[in-house]
């Protein structure tokens, strides 16, 4: 028997979705990964088509990268306030969370069985847009706006292909996509809402240990072009400052080789791999500190770039 | 679609770990489940190393990025405890203590075939008691502090354990136990550790570096094994010793007669027994026989839980009990009535302090 083709997730029946998801027989495309997911908690099945329903999904794969689970931890709370545990093959990285956020949960967690695992990329933690072939990397601090402007950039011209994981293959330099939601924080949410009327938000869930949060969904092109890699040409760093006018300030390349160390998750385990790789990357790619308030002055200097 | 129906008992997980003729005949479904048992068990690196040896299509093309992903750690892995070794050695060099390595360090330095690729996260060495404050002191001028600052755990590895307190380095958060005995000082079991380390044996190439004998290697695998509670990694130990009797029984055909001998000087016929019989009963291992004539059924059976990888699709509800009562057991072997009691109520207390506050 073959096994069924990928389809869209959006295309199947919201209780097949759920009846999949419970008898952990989902399994999820994002880029070059497939999560084979199970989970009970309507929240997360609820999300999953709002925010993933253009990503491939398939029933019950032969062959799944992580097989990862939500389920509700067996503890008394469990009648009084309900909590969810992310675990890959029965190991729980983080401590349980309050049931609501069972989505963001999810998540996060996908994103630490990325980082700790994939070790066949550098990975570094940044996001990646790409304008054809040629991609833009950006890391920042948390609460510098990146993913604000990355989800920004998303809408107006760019390919998003990741908003937190940058998944370089070492051996070409080439970065892997994952078109995954892009996670807003607080004021961010608002800002998101008003700018971008089209955009696709789930319901914020407040008091989660970074705040406010909400997931916007990547457009569905970003979706359609998963699987092309981008060569890396420029990397920036967006730090929004109120009041200011827009800044663009060249790093010094041993600044930028430190920064993106810094910023990569396995730098140790893939050693002088890594280092090459970084220098390769910063020998190529110009690195510019880019303060900015307005939007459309970003947009407008991005759209300047020239490979 | 099929699941997956393959018996995944340690030795036919052991088998694949082991021979890469086996992994070219894998299916998809297969190789999944392989693979996250593998994880769970920690012991990717030698999935990875082993995966290696076969033309990289042989593999299926899923696969391939896991492999790669294993082949990373593991080489990482080598390459920081080489350095951890070097700089250990240097040191102790400062007061002229030998660097004796023991397990995983070990095994690594002395690079066992069985053992290319293996996991592990601390360092551990043996060292002479007479000169284990000497030690201490050269490591910490070296970068290494104590860990447990609480007052009963220093006092519990101080005054009962066969070990100092873990070491970490300040810079590289690198560990290392630093040994003074083979078992606690509290243990039914007493076996002296002088001897092994003047029986210990130079590591080629690296001077001034130091494993203990084969059958001494062997012995304190087992004895840690035996006496262990909690075995998170209950499968990668038993490999080791599985490892440990093909490597030495190949290179030397009175390997077990030398290894009986050396148990009865040492006091360690009962962990020598169990190393034997949980090798033959769980990997087949060749040349090692069961014990016969006597009723093991109870202990076999908790055993059965804490020897394979602990992940979810091999539990059955009993799993989380028999565990629990292996650690009860290591307890009652290492420490005397009283001070069982003493002990395990103080962790109790102090668990539930932590759960409320």
């Amino acid at each position: 028997m073959t096994p069924a083709p990928f389809a869209p997730l959006g295309t199947l029946p919201r209780e097949t979705l759920a009846r999949w998801l419970a008898q952990g027989r989902l399994g999820l495309r994002t880029g070059p990964f497939t999560f084979r997911i199970a989970s009970k908690e309507a929240i997360v099945a609820d999300n999953l088509r709002l925010l993933y329903a253009h990503h491939l999904v398939i029933d019950s794969p032969p062959f799944a990268d992580f097989h990862v689970s939500l389920e509700r931890p067996a503890s008394p709370r469990r009648w009084l306030r309900p909590q969810v545990d992310f675990r890959l093959d029965g190991y729980s990285p983080f401590l349980s969370l309050p049931a609501p956020q069972a989505f963001a949960l999810f998540e996060w967690g996908m994103n630490w069985c990325i980082a700790s695992h994939a070790h066949q990329y550098l990975l570094l933690h940044a996001a990646v847009l790409a304008r054809g072939d040629d991609a833009a990397l950006l890391p920042a601090p948390p609460g510098a706006g990146k993913s604000t402007l990355c989800a920004y950039l998303a809408h107006r011209g760019w390919r998003l292909l990741s908003d937190e994981l940058a998944l370089i293959d070492p051996a070409n330099g080439l970065v892997h996509g994952l078109a995954r939601p892009v996670n807003l924080k607080n004021a961010a949410i608002d800002v998101i809402r008003d700018t971008l009327p089209e955009a696709v938000l789930n319901t914020p869930v407040p008091d989660t240990k970074k705040g406010t949060v909400a997931h916007l969904a990547p457009p569905a092109s970003a979706v359609a072009e998963v699987d092309r890699p981008a060569r890396l040409q420029w990397i920036v760093t967006p730090r929004y400052l109120a009041g200011s006018a827009l800044h663009p300030a060249r790093i010094p390349r041993p600044e930028a080789m430190a920064m993106l160390i810094d910023n990569a998750f396995n730098y140790d385990v893939l050693g002088a791999t890594a280092f090459t790789a970084l220098a390769d990357l910063i020998s190529r790619a110009p690195a510019i500190d880019l303060c900015y308030e307005r939007f459309e002055e970003a947009r407008e200097w991005f759209g300047a770039l020239k490979a | 679609m099929k699941r997956d129906e393959r018996p995944w008992t340690p030795a036919a997980l052991a088998g694949l770990l082991r021979d890469p003729q086996q992994l070219a005949a894998l299916d998809l479904p297969s190789w999944d489940m392989l693979i996250r048992l593998a994880r769970r068990a920690n012991v990717l690196g030698l999935l990875a190393t082993t995966a290696e040896r076969l033309p990289a299509d042989a593999l299926p093309p899923c696969c391939r990025p896991h492999i790669a992903a294993g082949r990373a750690l593991a080489a990482r892995q080598a390459r920081a405890v080489r350095w951890e070794i070097e700089c250990l050695r240097k040191a102790l060099d400062t007061i002229g203590v030998p660097l004796v390595l023991l397990k995983g360090a070990a095994y690594l330095a002395a690079d066992l075939p069985f053992a290319r690729g293996r996991f592990f996260s601390d360092v551990d060495i043996l060292v002479p008691r007479s000169r284990i404050d000497e030690v201490e002191a050269a490591l910490m001028r070296h970068g290494w502090a104590t860990t447990h600052h609480d007052a009963y755990d220093q006092r519990y590895y101080r005054q009962w354990m066969h070990e100092l307190p873990p070491m970490r380095h300040m810079r590289r958060g690198t560990v290392v136990d630093v040994h003074h005995r083979i078992l606690p000082l509290t243990a039914r079991f007493d076996p002296d550790p002088v001897t092994m380390l003047e029986q210990a044996v130079p590591v080629p190439g690296l001077d001034g570096v130091f494993v203990l004998s084969p059958a001494d290697m062997l012995l304190h695998s087992a004895t840690h094994l035996y006496h262990e509670g909690e075995l998170p990694h209950g499968f990668r130990d038993l490999l080791d010793l599985d490892g440990l009797f093909r490597h030495f029984g190949a290179n030397d055909p009175d390997f077990l007669a030398t290894l009986h001998t050396r148990a009865d000087t040492l006091h360690l016929q009962a962990p020598l027994a169990f190393a034997l019989h949980q090798c033959a009963r769980l990997l087949e291992t060749p040349g090692v026989s069961m014990n016969v004539g006597r009723t093991k059924a109870v202990a076999d059976a908790l055993y059965d839980h804490a020897l394979r990888p602990l992940h979810p699709v091999l539990d059955s509800p009993g799993s989380g009990f028999a565990r629990w009562l292996l650690y009860v057991r290591a307890h009652w072997l290492r420490m005397p009535p009283h001070l069982l009691a003493w002990h395990l109520g103080h962790k109790l207390v102090r668990r539930q302090g932590q759960e409320s506050g």
